[in-house]
């Protein structure tokens, strides 16, 4: 049995005195593209919420930040740093391919089971407490990089 | 929040033709958001794709992950990952339970270490200062 998170959050936003938060619930039929060929010959991105900056760029804030950040698919892992108000950081600092795995991604290209990697990851602070913002704000401007690395397939990591 | 933000970038790319597979480690909150595809790990957050210093493991995750693009034929379906973070379920008890353990909501910028704020703002001076 999977942990309910939502259940979770409500009682302890409630014993801390806050109101409940408004989950997105979506019950429409979601938007659907099947892969347009086999993953071994599809250029895949990645899309991770985990807080992961490089370290030399602008770390995120806490505050329902929307910014994006570029990473180059080809970064040394060791330059990767961790930042989130909201998750347990401890693995993730030691490594982070448990929210970003970009080893993994790399490792599976190299197999051929993925055809390619887009030339950059994208990342940003997942815990954004307004979806409005999220759709209005931060959506658009992850699609047109993804549009722009002419990928055919993304995987998308919450933390 | 993550799962909920990664749901809504997810439809909105499949929305213009992009295929999409979401990881998940929060099953209710992904299934509220309903992206297109969606693979459920197990896992404790923050190890959405697997355990620190496993590279085997982190494989076989992402591969299992991954077979989603081709596996999952309707859209909404979510595919369950046949990986256990532990024997027993400990962890499920205390996740998400016990004292408030979020750091602070800070509006500047939340470096690891304070040698990547000096890089940081060496590359920007007064790099979003006061944002």
């Amino acid at each position: 049995m999977p942990v309910e998170y939502i259940e979770r959050i409500r009682e302890k936003y409630e014993s801390l005195g806050y109101g409940a938060y408004q989950w997105v619930f979506n019950a429409d039929t979601p938007p659907w593209r099947p892969l347009p060929k086999p993953l071994s010959e599809c250029r895949l991105g990645l899309v991770a919420s985990g807080g992961i900056y490089v370290s030399g760029q602008v770390a995120f804030h806490y505050r329902d930040d929307t910014a994006l950040l570029e990473i180059p698919m080809d970064v040394p892992t060791s330059e990767l740093r961790a930042t989130h108000f909201a998750y347990d950081l401890t693995d993730a600092r030691h490594d982070p391919n448990v929210v970003f795995p970009i080893d993994t991604l790399r490792g599976l290209a190299r197999e051929g089971v993925i055809g390619g990697l887009a030339a950059n990851a994208y990342t940003f602070m997942g815990g954004i407490y307004s979806s409005r913002r999220v759709r209005e704000e931060l959506a658009p401007r992850v699609t047109e990089r993804l549009l722009a690395e002419e990928v055919e397939a993304v995987l998308f990591v919450p933390a | 929040m993550c799962h909920q933000s990664v749901g809504l970038l997810a439809r909105h790319a499949e929305a213009v033709g992009i295929s999409t597979l979401c990881m998940t480690s929060a099953l209710d909150i992904t299934q509220a958001v309903n992206p297109p595809r969606a693979a459920f790990l197990d896992y404790p957050l923050g190890h959405t794709t697997g355990k620190p210093h496993q590279p085997a493991l982190q494989r076989e995750i992402l591969l299992e992950a991954l077979a989603g693009f081709s596996d999952l034929a309707t859209p909404g379906s979510v595919k369950t990952l046949p990986f256990k973070w532990s024997e027993d379920k400990s962890w499920q008890e205390t996740a998400q339970r016990g004292p408030d353990d979020r750091r602070p909501r800070y509006g500047t910028p939340q470096y690891q270490y304070e040698a990547d704020r000096d890089r940081a703002e060496a590359h920007v001076p007064m790099a979003r200062s006061g944002a």
